[in-house]
């Protein structure tokens, strides 16, 4: 079964209070050199039958009107990934 | 005068809306987020809580409950709807308000009883606060930082959307969160729509109803602030008015 797979990010010029928390945890467990974290939200929906172009509009859709706020995220990227990649 | 409160899976503050809609002399209805009735009500509380668990973001799933088409087609008509903390969360993430909350910029819960400046008293909500009113009312929230482009932001102070501001007089908080609790853009509390018919909150006014169980008055005494009731009353008045 094809997956589609949605990023979703915070937008750039809005404060990521997740992100800076991992980041501040980072060097305290060793890890240096990382100046800064965004955190993001992956979705993978299984479709069933073929990912076609209007499968892929609708989905376009569902991301900008419900697994993101484009108010305060951007969908960064949908990736289609089937399943011989995966096995 | 008959006002709805909506419950939604995870809601927690709907019997104290109630509550704060009878002891302001109305008669509060139950609505619940799987009807698409809205009972004859003439005005509707969204109250706060952790809706769907705040899966995906606060009030992002709550926005697609069958109540909530009719609560836009209310609201899109004149019906005074009024949004607190997850409420308010709920009427962005259905654009009846601009805007969004994101997670409080010192990334902790933070309760306390919070002042705020009243700044528009013209609303269904407000009328019965002066402008340049402090209240102090409780607040307690993780994702309680407003945020809206400047665009937006801009508009909310030209046309006097921004119906409540932050301001300082809290007894504790996190160091450099004495006034602002979160963070919010322009120390914004609460927002109206251009018609003031619909206002969101993050701080709880239904907390503060009833002295006894209100918020505290610093150098006065404690749990007897019952400065919230004025929202309840203000929508009673301005729907007979």
């Amino acid at each position: 079964m094809p997956r589609v797979v949605v990023h979703v990010m915070p937008k750039p010029e809005i404060l990521d209070p997740q992100g800076k928390a991992v980041a501040a945890a980072l060097p305290r467990l060793g890890f240096e050199g990382i100046s800064s974290v965004r955190q993001g939200k992956r979705f993978e929906l299984e479709v069933e039958g073929e990912v076609t172009e209007e499968v892929l509009a609708s989905l376009r859709e569902a991301a900008a009107t419900l697994l993101s706020n484009p108010v305060i995220e951007d969908v960064v990227a949908i990736e289609v990934d089937d399943a011989e990649d995966r096995a | 005068m008959r006002i709805g409160v909506v419950t939604f899976p995870g809601t927690l503050d709907d019997r104290d809306a109630q509550r704060a809609v009878r002891l302001a002399g109305g008669e509060a209805v139950a609505l619940w987020h799987r009807e698409d009735d809205l009972r004859d009500v003439e005005a509707i509380v969204l109250p706060g809580g952790f809706s769907y668990g705040d899966y995906l973001r606060a009030g992002a799933i709550s926005r697609f409950s069958p109540v909530m088409e009719r609560v836009v087609d209310a609201a899109k008509g004149g019906m005074p709807v009024l949004g607190i903390c997850n409420g308010f969360q709920i009427l962005c993430e259905t654009h009846l308000l601009p805007g969004a909350m994101i997670k409080n910029a010192h990334r902790s819960f933070l309760c306390r009883d919070q002042p705020l400046v009243v700044e528009n008293n013209r609303t269904a909500w407000t009328g019965g606060y002066e402008a340049g009113q402090v209240i102090r009312i409780p607040l307690k929230n993780q994702d309680g930082q407003y945020v809206a482009d400047e665009r937006t932001l801009a508009e909310l102070e030209a046309e006097g959307r921004v119906a409540f501001r932050y301001t300082a007089g809290a007894t504790h908080g996190p160091a450099g969160f004495e006034a602002n609790p979160n963070g919010s853009r322009h120390d914004i509390a609460g927002i109206t729509n251009a018609e003031g018919n619909v206002v969101g909150l993050m701080p709880h006014p239904e907390h503060a109803v009833e002295a006894g169980f209100g918020a505290d008055r610093p150098g006065e005494a404690t749990r007897t602030g019952v400065d919230g009731l004025g929202m309840f009353t203000s929508v009673l008045r301005s729907l007979v008015a």
